[in-house]
Formats: C-alpha cells, structure tokens, sequence
C-alpha cells in the first residue's frame, strides 16, 4: 500500500502502459478485450479519486511529486506533480477514458490493436498532464499523437488517410518550435526541472544569450511555445486540421480529440508560457485576445455554416475553446490580480466543461451515425418522435454545451467573461456576440436533427439507445449538472491553485 | 694490396649461380639423354632444382652486415643481392610450376634451359656492380627472354611478340650502353662504386650528367616496361606464352629495379634530374598504364598495362630517393612478384580450358570453379591495393614514402591512379562472379603444379598482407645495402 | 581480465568465414548455420564488453597490443571507450540480424555468409582500433565484400551501377583518409600508428589545419556527408538486405567513427577550424536527404535517403565540439545503426515476398506481415524522433549542442524531423494499410527467425528511448575523453 501511495501518480500513469502491454498477451476474443480494457482503465480513474482525496487544497506548490533520474547527462529527470490546475484536468483524462472505451464496444475489427492505441493515448496524455520536466512534458506530448495518427487512420471514415496526416504533421510541425524552444531552454539554464525554471528563467532579463539579446531570445522562445500550443489548442488560424481530424476519427477517437488532447494546448499556456514568459505574455496579450475572440466568432460561424453533423460539432470545439484562449489572453495581461484569477478560473473551468460536452456531443454524433450511416444533418428530420431518449439526452448535452444557466459551461463562460471585461472590454463583447452565433449554430442542428418534417427513410430502422450507450452519456450528463449548480467543489481547488500559482 | 685471385669467399658470392648452371646442365642432359620420357619430368627436375637453389641461397649465400665485393669488384653480394636473387628464384620456380601444364608445344628441355639462363642473368645483374657485367648480364638476361616470347613458333602474336621484344631491347639496350660509355669516357672506370667519387671530382656540368643519367635510364626503363618505353609490353604479354608472360612482369621487372635502384643510389645519389625523370616516368606509367587498361577485352592485355601501372607505382618509391622510398619500392616488388604471378597464372589455367583470354568469356567462373574465382578475386583485390593482401601494404609503403618526403603530389597522382585501377579489376570481378555462361556446369580442371602454384602465391598474399614485419626488414636491409 | 575478449569478438567472424569457404559446395546448411552461430557469439561477446565495460574507470579498457611492425610502431592493438563499446554491440546486433533474416539465401550461400562474416570482421576491427594502421587496415577490409555482395546478391537492376558507385566512392575517399593518415604519422614527424601517442602528440595547428580535412572528409564519405551522399542510397537499394543493413547500420556508422577518432581527436584544433563548414554540410545532409526521401517511390530508396538525413545529425554533432553533440551523436550512431538495420531487414522481408519494392505496387501487408509491419512503424518512430524512442534521446542532445554553437543549425535542422514524419508516416500507410492489391495476396507471414531479430532490434530501441541511462552514462565518459583531447567546450 506504502508503494502504491508513494508513487501514486507514477500508477496513474502508467497503469494504462502496463495494461496495454498484458493485452497484448491476451487470447483474441472480442468480450474479453473490450471488458478487460474497461476495467484497466477504470483502475487510473480510482486512483485519480484517492489522489484527489489525498489532495491539501490549501498548500501551495505541487503535491504528490515523485522524482527520479533520467536522463542526466542533459539534466533531465522523471519529476511528476499535481496541483489544482493539473489535477482536473488528470480526473477529467481518466474519467473520459473509460466512458471512450465503453463507446468503442462497437468497433468490431481489430479490437486488441485498437485498445492498445487507446491505453497508450491515455498515458501520453496524463502524462502532459503530471510532468513536471519540460523535457519529460515534450515527450508525452509527442508520443500522445502516434495512438492518435493510428486511431484515426486505421479506425476513421472514409477521408482518413489525408486528416490523419494532416493531424499529425500540423501537431508535429507546431511541436517543432516547441522542441527548439525547450532545448534552447535547456541550454541555457542548464535544467529542464519546471519548478527550478519557474524560478531561475523568468528572472533572466540581463546580458546575451548565444550572441543574441536576452529579450530577443525569449520572444523566439515565448513565440515557439505559443504555436506549438495555439496550434493544438487550436487558435484561429491555426485551426484548420480539426474540422478533418475530428470529423475522420472513430467515435470514441473524437471524444478524446476533443475531450482531452485539446486541453493539451490549453495547459500548455497555463503550465508554460505565462509562468515562464510573464513580461512577453503580458506583451502579446492582446494579439492573443483577439484570436480568441476571433476563434469564438468565426467558430460559430463556420459552424452554423456546416451540414455535416461530426463537422458542425467539431468546429463548436474551436468556438468554445476560444474562451479558454480569451481567459488566458486577460489573465496575461493583467497578471496577479484578481481580475487575472477570475479569467484563470473561468478558462480552467471551461477546459473541464468543454471536455464532458464536448465528448459527450461526439458521442452522440457518433450514436446516431452507427445508426443512419449519414452525417448529413439534411437526411435527419424529425427523429424526436422516433428516438425520444436520445433526442433528450442530445438536447440537454447541446444546452450543456451552449452554456445555459445551470449547466456547467453557463458557470465558466461567465467567469472568462467577467475576468476578461475589464480587460479587453472590445474582445469580450465580440465574443458576446459569438456567443449568440453559438445558440444559433446548435439549435440549428437541433432542428435538424429532431425536429421539423420526419425523414420517413429512418422509421422502423432506428433503434433507441441501448443501455451501453446510456451508460456512457450518463456520467457526462449529471457532471454537466452537478458543476452548473454547484461548481464549487472543483473551483475551490482550482482557485486556490490559480491564486498561488500566479 | 694484393687481392688473392681466388677465395672461398667467391664461391659462396656466386653460389646460387653455380647452382643454376649444374641445373642448367642436367637439364640439357636429361633433355637429350631421355628424349622419350615425358617433358613434365623435365619440368619437375627444372623447378626441384630452382626450389633447392632458392633454399641454398636462402641458407648459405645470406650476406654479412659488411657487403662484400668479389672477383675484382665484378660482383656485389649485399643484403640487396640476396634479396631480388629470392625474388628471381622464387618467380622462375612458380613460373615452371605453371608451364609444366600449360600449354604443350614450348614444354621441351630448351624451354627450361633458356629460362634458367635468363634466371641466371637476373642474378648477375642485382650483383653486377660493374658495367662490363652488368651490361653482359643485362643481354644475359634479355635475350634467352626474347626467344622465350616467341616460344610458340606456329601462332604468330607469339612471333610477333618475340621480334618485337627483341627490336626493343636491343634498341634500348644499344642506348644504354652509349651511355656506359660515356660513363666510361667521363671517369676511365667501369667500377660502379667509383664512379661516383669521380664523377664528382671531375666536376661536369650537370647537363651532361643528366643526359649520361637519362641515356641509361632508357635501358633500365625499358626492363621495368615504363611510359614511355613500355610498348612492348602489351603485345609481347598476350602474345608470349603465359607463364613466360607472368615471368617478364615480374622478375624481368624486378631485374631491372635492381640495376635502376643500385645504380640510381650508387652513381647519381645527389644528380636531382634523375630522380625527377624516375618521378616523371612514374606519373607516366601509372597514367598512362591505368588509363589504357580502363579500355581492354583481353586479360592479359589488360595485365600488360595494368603491370606498367604497377611500375609507376613502384617507382614512387625510387623516385623519393629515400631509403623508406627504396624499402617501399623493393617490398612492392616482392608482393607484386606473388601478386601478378597468381594472375597470370590462373590466367593460364582458365585460359587452358577455356582456349580464350577474353574478359567476356570469364562469365560463370565462380559457379564453374569457386576456388580459381577466390584465388582471382585474391590476385586482382591485391593488384588494385585491398587489404589484407599484399599489394595494399606495398601501395601503403610507397604512399608513405612520398609523403614523408614530402612529395604529396606525387602520392596524390598515385592514389587518384590507384582509384582508376580498382574500376578495371573491379570491372574483372564483376564478369566471374555476376554474369552468366552456359559451361557452368563444367568442370575445369586444376593440375596438382597449378594449384600448389596458386596456393603458395595466396599464401604469399596473405602472408605480406597481414605479417608484413620481416619482410620489410628484409626490403630495409636490402635497400641500405646499396 | 586476461580472456582477449576483443580479438576474439573481431576475428571469430573472420574464422567463421573462412571455414564456411572450406565446406563442400553441395552443404547449403551448414554455412548459414555456422554463420548464424558465429554470430550469435561475436553478438554475446559483444554484449559483455558491453556490459564489463567499467564506466567509472573510463578511458580505454580491455586493451590489447601485440607488435605488428615495429620499425614503424605499428602494432595490433585494440581496445574500447565509451564511443566505441556502443558501436560494437551495434556492429554485433546487426550483424546477427544480418546473418538471421539472410537464412535464405541459396544462390553460392558459402561465398555469401563468407563475405558476410569478413564484412563483420572489418567492422569490429575498426571500432576496436587503437592503432592507426589497424583502423585503416580494416577499414579497406571491407571493400571487397560489400562489392561484391552488392553486385552477386543486389537486386539486378541497379546492382552492377550501385556496387561500383559505391566502391569507388568509398574507395576515394579512403585514399584521401590515407594521404591524412601518412602525413599525420611520418610528416608531424610523430612517426608511431599508435593513436594513445598521437592523441597527445600536440601538432601544431597549421598542421591540423591543412590535414584535417584529409582524414575528416576522406573517412566521412562513408558517413554519406554532403555532397559525396549520392552512393548511399544507390548503394543501399541496390545491396541485398543483410549487406544494406551492414552498409547503412554500421559500415556509414564506421566512416562516422573514423572521422571522430582519427579527424577530431587527432586534430581537434583542424577540427575547430573547418566545425562551421561541417555544420553547413551536415544540415544539408539532414534537410535535403529527408526532402529527395519524401519524393521516392522506391521503398528502398526512401530509407536509404534517410540514411543520409539522419547521418547528417551525427556530423552535426561532431561539429558542434561540445559535451551535448557529442553525446547526442555517440547515441545517433547507436540508434540509427539498430534502426536503419530493422528498416532494411523489413523492406528485404517486403521485397522477397511481394517482389516489388515500389510503393504504389504495395499495400495492405499489415493484414498479411503484422510484425514486420509493427517493427517498421516502431523504426519510422524512432527515425522521427519520436520521444520514447532511441531516436529522440540521441537527437535532442546534438540540437541542445547545435544551439550552443549554431542556432541556425538547430533551426533549419529540425525541419529534417517534420519531413522524416511525413514521409514515414506515408510510407508506412501506403505500404502497410490501405486495401491490399490482389497480387499480393499470396504473400506469406515473416519466418520465426525474422521475427527474433526484428524483436532484439525493436526491444534495443525502446529499451534506450525510456531508459537512456542504459547508455549515456558510457558515452558520456567516452565524450569526456574527447573533450579532454580537444580542450573543453
């Protein structure tokens, strides 16, 4: 037990890993695979629930850290740690997890490789998440796109091979900089230790640096961070490769995209670039505001513009990730104050939120294209009288993700929002503005899809969900609600975190 | 002093002569008195008895640290003597080992005899230290080799090449002793060893010098078959019989470097235009010798100019005028003495059965006789400078040579030539092991002279390849004795 | 320890060959068994020189000398440091590979394992080396079998113009190694071979400045460094799958080697001098190799331009003279030798059963090699430099070292890792997904022994990209030592 709550994180981490491994040995048979990857995954998520027990909200810094050699010939160790900003983001990987899996039962072929992929993103994505070496962070960040790449190119729909490729090369050419960056890093402070830099690279404002002034330097530096992470986020005009990636991946594949591996970016900016890069962050604030207000609004549009369901759903993801951005943007700029902590909140907030909604929301995609074999929101009509059920949950998911008072995504967006007016009051009322495109993009497809003349086509061949189905929207559903009503409980920690972090 | 007229010690100066003339003797007799028996016994008499007088040489004629001049300072026995008259034994005796099969019309006694004869001379002219005798014994040599080469009287390339050895060599051979002469005429000696002293005590301009040096140069240039006196060359080796081809290119060859390198080092060691015309006739023969060679069909053609490319090489080291130069050139000489015998010899024996010595009819030979196709793979790798065989130490020696004097050109021009050189063998290779014939299923026979021929050249190979130590001490000794 | 452990891991492959060409011709077994058990045991000696290599104690370690030619301070004299203990458990992995997915070869098998086992002899000479003319000596060694191999057993097409290519490239520059050579030991007037004495001889530094490029440049030809590359990947293509595997896993390994050992710790302040043009050099190796791989419709020909790419990081490290490149390029030579020889051994695997290498003709074998396909993918992971992989932890030290010297370097670099994922992750998807054509359907799953060989590739890959310190620590002490010779940095 000792071993096990000493290096807690360490089997958060990589019991996916391990798991992954032992499938491999297993015998070919359908059932057995599918319930045994449930299971394994289920095993992070519990752990992530006593690591959340075991959590003091009140201390500063990170907690739980476990560190170990590497790789010391360049000063790089395997050092992990949580804190209030990470720890959400851990729980929400490991709870979309499962609920991913449990909507994959119905991938019929190649069950064992699939599964394998799946643990493997899972650790490649906690990973990010808990690493508190920027050398160990840029590994994980990398080895999280080869499951994906595979996911989507063997697993997707029919345009797969030229969205996968495109995913994984914009990802792969935005993590170059990135990679530069953190050798640069390394380099010249000798360490890739993230609390050790917290401290000693912010500071470095005097002299040159490889024959360049130091401001120079860190601007490149501050600049490669942000693309890398912009890019994954993704930042309007860095977006194109999701509307293809998401719309090409498997079910449970976007679920993931954009459940967790989008938060990837976001964390980043938190993690990295405004801890590391105060004064340029405070610098290109504003350059950074209006992409997210940007992405907010021509998110909404390209999304209102769109027939095709997955895809519509996909660029909602842009469109509420613009909140994120627009968050951190006003956090930058106002740094330490208690306008910077709202927005911080707010964006946190919001990455959690936008994760269940926006999983869920692919799920049910995903739900009734199994069904219709069409994504063309044209072929549906009417299917309420049909599919009642299912027309509830989608409705409440939508609402869900609309930010409808009561619901999660109402709590976050009007903390970014609250942090972000007094800051750049033009962005955010343009982002209000978006946020009306949002309601009209997601009742449109609403109407589409449930309302309006019945696609006779689909009467008698359209099965209500199943209990599996069910299962897996349930959790997401009733975290939706428990957050609208009572977010508390995770803005607490998320404060604090916020708070002492920054 | 009073010299006594005879001394032991004179014997033992030319002992392996003697030897060589008892053998010459019992062959003649055998020859005559067994007429009926076969001529391979003959042959076997004839290489037993190059064998046992390589031995006697090996054992009784190793000169002492002080070189001994004999019979009035006719002769010279030094480490230098004794190292070419192994050479020259060592190559007549593989050369009879690979004509007691070959081919049939020139296996008679006079065959033997000329062929001790011409090894006879050899001997005389790496001790010659007197023109007199070295002229003598440079017609010794040349003119048994001349009716060797139109050994094969019926087929007329043989003829032709014998004729036109002999225009050559006589030509050149007549310029050379101009050149004697006027050496003579210059100091009223014919002593080798005190030309120097009076040449230099007669203070001539240095332009009759060099032109006495390059008079001279012609006949031995000639001997090693270097640009530009090498035309003989390509036709008399595919014209003459193939063992007596391997013979020319070989102990011929390293006859001459003996008379080049003692006479170079004892007569004009300070003339600077004679070693830049040794250098110049390097550039040349590797040049042109390679370049040549890049174009032919025929494999011994191919030989001919690739062993004039070998002369160039070797004269790098003559011409560093270095006693690193002359170990490297004289060690060269060794590994090319194995080296180019194993080529022509297996030359001999494919062409046997083949009855062609087209490169395009090679075809096949790995599958049809691995081992000859090892052994020619071996010969050809250690022609073109690969190790572990021989000639890629002697390249190495005489590249090194060229550098510690400080002469990069001239190792560059070399290493660029040798770059040329392992095209063509290369180019060789290729047809044994890659293309295809329709005889590969036959077989082809390999005589028990022949392959233990090949199998002491490989050895050899191998063996200046990789324990390369004491022969170069031996190269060493041999080129401070001069 | 007494046991020569090192001649005996050099010259069992010698002994091996030259037995297997003293068998009777009508014995197809037995050569490639003996070959296969040869190599296997120069494999686990080479494992435990690996392994008793004592870190701590650094500097040179299992040293033996025996005069050779003493006049000239020649002598056989080897030995292994930190660099060199890695590259020769590479040398022996590979050339177990090699011999394993070479099992069936049937045309002359006796001449084919022979110059098999000669090739490995040369290569474990040269890394275990401590005398000049010993390096040099085996280095030229390897000239004959790798032609010949090329043109008997290379694919028919381009076999004859590959293997002459090749040969004569190598063989030039050789030449050139070998003109730096002699000058370093009988113009300096050092006048020994032995490289502990010329390490601390001192030139003085016109001197390493005229010859370095000479011995640099001469021995980097073999690394395939720009613009003398182009015989690589013909070269490659055009050999059969075990001598592409020693070609491009250890021979270009070899020329890398020799340059560091005989060009920078001979003449480190040559190599000062001429660090900017290797850089240059080097970063066009990376960026233009990986661009001409990404355009190639031969399967083979897009690792063998690979090849070239990733070697370029290796110089890139060497040039860079500082603690980081160097350790950076020790792990490359390591991990690309281990990988570049499993893309080889599947791309063979690929070519024996579909008969076609060009990648429009292909597809769908994942469904019919699935091993062979996870390794390739594995290989193509570890050639982007992805983390996790042998791949990564070798690559980011040499940007971390070309930051400290170059950043344009490091920048235009990295390019190089973007294209070598687009054209891995292309090829891999066009050769080992997609529908599988109908005239591939009889293709049949890899052997058993394919399969064992591939794994110890694969498992040495990521064994080393997460565990790192199974190896840096030696290299860093071999990287240590060079910094010693050349001065800091």
């Amino acid at each position: 037990m000792d071993f096990l709550m000493g290096h807690l994180l360490s089997w958060i981490l990589f019991l996916p890993t391990i798991a992954a491994l032992v499938l491999l040995l297993l015998p070919d048979r359908p059932g057995l695979l599918r319930w045994y990857t449930l299971v394994a995954s289920l095993l992070p998520f519990v752990l992530t629930l006593v690591a959340w027990a075991n959590f003091q909200t009140g201390q500063p810094g990170f907690q739980l850290e476990e560190q170990a050699t590497w790789y010391s010939a360049i000063n790089a160790s395997y050092h992990v740690g949580v804190d209030g900003i990470s720890l959400p983001m851990v729980l929400l990987t490991t709870l979309l997890m499962p609920l991913a899996i449990l909507a994959s039962f119905s991938v019929k072929e190649r069950i064992k490789t699939y599964m394998f992929l799946f643990l493997l993103l899972e650790t490649g994505m906690l990973g990010v998440f808990l690493a508190l070496d920027l050398m160990l962070f840029f590994v994980f960040w990398e080895i999280g796109l080869v499951p994906m790449y595979f996911l989507i190119a063997q697993w997707g729909s029919a345009n797969r091979n030229y969205a996968s490729l495109k995913f994984v090369l914009y990802t792969m050419g935005g993590s170059l900089g990135l990679l530069l960056a953190i050798q640069l890093i390394g380099v010249v402070s000798g360490t890739f230790d993230l609390p050790l830099l917290f401290e000693r690279w912010p500071g470095l404002d005097s002299g040159t640096l490889l024959g360049l002034p130091v401001g120079t330097v860190k601007s490149i530096a501050f600049w490669a961070f942000v693309i890398a992470f912009a890019i994954k986020v993704p930042v309007w005009p860095f977006h194109t490769w999701l509307p293809d990636a998401h719309t090409e991946a498997p079910t449970a594949g976007s679920m993931i995209l954009a459940g967790v591996l989008l938060k990837l970016g976001a964390y980043g900016f938190l993690r990295l670039v405004l801890p590391l890069y105060p004064v340029e962050s405070h610098n290109f604030a504003g350059w950074l505001a209006a992409l997210g207000a940007a992405a907010i609004i021509f998110g909404a549009w390209s999304a209102y513009g769109q027939t095709d369901f997955k895809r519509l759903v996909a660029y909602s993801s842009i469109n509420h990730m613009g909140f994120v951005v627009l968050g951190i943007a006003a956090a930058a700029w106002v740094l330490g104050t208690q306008d910077a902590a709202i927005a911080l909140n707010g964006a946190v907030l919001q990455m959690f939120n936008h994760g269940l909604s926006a999983a869920g929301m692919f799920f049910l995609v995903g739900v009734i294209y199994e069904r219709t074999h069409t994504r063309d929101l044209t072929r549906y009509g009417g299917l309420f009288s049909l599919i009642p059920i299912y027309g509830g949950v989608l409705i409440f998911t939508a609402m869900g993700s609309l930010g409808l008072p009561g619901l999660g995504g109402f709590v976050s967006e009007f903390l970014v929002v609250r942090g972000a007016w007094p800051v750049f009051t033009l962005a955010t009322a343009l982002s209000m503005i978006g946020l009306f495109f949002t309601g009209a993009y997601i009742l449109k497809a609403l109407k589409m899809v449930l309302h309006g003349p019945l696609n006779e086509q689909w009467r008698g061949h359209l099965p209500e969900m199943n209990a599996r189905e069910l299962l897996v929207i349930a959790p997401l559903v009733v975290l939706m609600l428990v957050i609208g009503l009572w977010p508390a409980w995770l803005l607490d920690m998320i404060n604090r975190a916020v708070v002492m972090f920054f | 002093m009073e010299t006594p007229i005879f001394t032991p010690s004179m014997v033992l100066a030319i002992l392996p002569e003697i030897c060589l003339i008892i053998l010459a003797g019992l062959v003649l007799m055998a020859d005559l008195l067994f007429r009926h028996r076969k001529e391979r016994d003959l042959g076997l008499l004839t290489f037993a008895g190059l064998a046992i007088t390589a031995g006697i040489n090996l054992i009784y004629a190793r000169p002492g640290l002080v070189p001994d001049l004999a019979f009035g300072g006719m002769l010279r026995l030094d480490w230098a003597t004794y190292v070419f008259r192994t050479i020259f034994l060592v190559g007549a005796a593989i050369s009879v080992l690979f004509t007691l099969d070959g081919e049939k019309r020139i296996r008679g006694g006079a065959f033997y005899l000329l062929l001790i004869i011409a090894t006879i001379g050899m001997n005389l002219m790496a001790a010659a230290a007197d023109l007199i005798l070295l002229y003598l014994a440079i017609e010794t040599t040349s003119i048994p080799l001349y009716v060797l080469s139109g050994a094969l009287v019926k087929d007329p390339k043989s003829t032709e090449a014998g004729i036109k050895y002999m225009l050559f060599g006589a030509f050149t051979s007549a310029i050379m002793l101009y050149g004697f002469s006027l050496l003579y005429g210059f100091t009223g000696t014919t002593q080798l060893y005190a030309l120097k002293d009076l040449l230099d005590a007669g203070q001539f301009s240095i332009f009759a010098l060099a032109a006495v040096a390059m008079l001279v140069l012609v006949g031995f240039a000639f001997k090693i078959s270097a640009v530009p006196f090498h035309f003989w060359a390509p036709d008399v080796y595919e014209g003459a019989p193939t063992p007596v081809a391997g013979y020319l290119s070989t102990a011929s060859k390293a006859a001459g470097f003996a008379v080049l390198l003692r006479f170079l080092n004892v007569v004009f060691p300070d003339l600077y235009p004679s070693w830049v015309l040794v250098a110049l006739l390097s550039v040349g023969s590797m040049i042109f010798g390679n370049v040549l060679a890049l174009t032919q069909r025929n494999i011994k053609r191919l030989l001919a100019y690739s062993s004039i490319a070998q002369a160039g090489y070797m004269l790098i080291g003559v011409a560093t005028a270095t006693e690193l130069g002359n170990t490297a050139a004289i060690f060269y000489l060794m590994s090319y003495l194995v080296t180019n015998l194993a080529a022509f010899g297996i030359v001999l024996i494919i062409g046997r059965t083949l009855g062609s010595d087209e490169i395009a009819d090679y075809a096949g030979l790995s599958r049809r006789s691995p081992g000859l196709a090892l052994a020619l793979l071996v010969a050809l790798l250690s022609l073109g400078g690969v190790p572990p065989f021989a000639g890629f130490i002697g390249k190495l020696f005489v590249f090194a040579a060229a550098v510690q004097a400080n002469m990069i050109w001239l190792a560059l021009i070399g290493i660029i030539n040798s770059i040329i050189a392992l095209y063509y063998y290369l180019v060789v290779l290729k047809v044994v092991w890659l293309n295809r014939s329709d005889h590969e299923q036959e077989a082809m026979p390999v005589t028990r002279p022949w392959a233990l021929a090949v199998v002491v050249c490989v050895a050899g190979m191998l063996l200046l390849g990789t324990l390369f130590s004491p022969w170069y001490q031996w190269a060493m000794q041999a080129a401070t004795a001069f | 320890m007494n046991f020569p452990i090192l001649s005996f891991t050099i010259f069992i492959p010698l002994l091996a060959g030259l037995l297997i060409l003293c068998y009777p011709r009508d014995r197809v077994t037995w050569p490639r068994v003996t070959a296969v058990a040869a190599a296997a045991l120069t494999f686990l000696l080479t494992i435990l020189v690996y392994v008793n290599y004592d870190i701590a104690q650094g500097g040179y370690q299992f040293i033996e000398k025996v005069p050779w030619m003493p006049i000239w301070d020649i002598s056989y004299h080897v030995g292994v440091d930190g660099i060199s203990a890695p590259l020769l458990l590479m040398a022996g992995v590979v050339l177990f590979c090699g011999s394993a997915v070479s099992w069936n070869v049937s045309d002359r098998p006796r001449e084919f394992y022979a110059f098999l086992m000669f090739l490995g002899t040369s290569v474990l000479g040269v890394f275990a080396s401590l005398d000049l003319f010993q390096l040099f000596f085996f280095f030229e060694l390897a000239i004959f079998p790798k032609y010949l191999m090329i043109v008997i057993w290379g694919s028919p097409k381009t076999r004859e113009y590959g293997a002459m290519k090749l040969t004569l490239y190598l063989f030039i520059g050789s030449v050139f190694a070998l003109i730096g050579v002699l000058a370093i030991v009988f113009l300096s007037g050092a006048n020994t071979f032995d490289l502990l004495l010329l390490e601390k001889a001192g030139f003085d530094t016109a001197f390493q400045q005229l010859w370095f490029p000479f011995v640099f440049f001469g021995f980097a030809v073999l690394a395939a460094i720009f613009p003398v590359h182009s015989w690589a990947p013909d070269g490659h293509v055009a050999a059969p799958t075990a001598v592409s595997m020693m070609l491009a896993g250890v021979e270009m390994k070899v020329g890398a080697f020799a340059a560091l050992r005989v060009g920078i710790m001979l003449l480190p302040e040559g190599a000062r001098v001429w660090a900017p043009l290797i850089l240059a050099l080097a970063t066009i190796n990376v960026v233009y190799g990986a661009l001409i791989a990404l355009v190639q419709t031969d399967f083979k020909y897009v690792i063998g331009f690979s090849s070239v790419s990733h070697m370029g990081l290796v110089m890139i490290g060497f040039a860079t003279l500082n603690r980081d490149g160097l350790l950076g390029s020790g792990l490359q030579m390591f991990s690309h030798g281990v990988m570049t020889a499993l893309f080889f051994s599947v791309v063979g695997m690929v070519y024996d059963r579909a008969h076609t290498r060009d990648i429009p003709q292909l597809g769908g074998l994942f469904q019919k090699m699935p091993a062979a396909a996870v390794a390739f993918i594995v290989a193509g992971l570890v050639s982007m430099g992805m983390p996790g992989f042998s791949g990564f932890i070798a690559e980011f030290p040499i940007f971390m070292g070309a930051w400290q010297v170059a950043p344009i370097v490091a920048i235009i670099a990295v390019l190089g890792v973007l294209i070598t994922a687009g054209y891995i992750f292309l090829v891999i998807r066009r050769v080992f997904f997609g529908d599988l054509r109908p005239e591939l359907a009889h293709v049949s799953d890899v052997s058993l022994l394919d399969k064992i060989s591939m794994g110890i590739l694969v498992v040495l890959m990521i064994a080393l990209g997460v565990f790192p310190s199974l190896m840096y620590p030696m290299i860093q002490s071999g990287v240590n030592y060079i910094l010693a010779l050349v001065g800091g940095a």
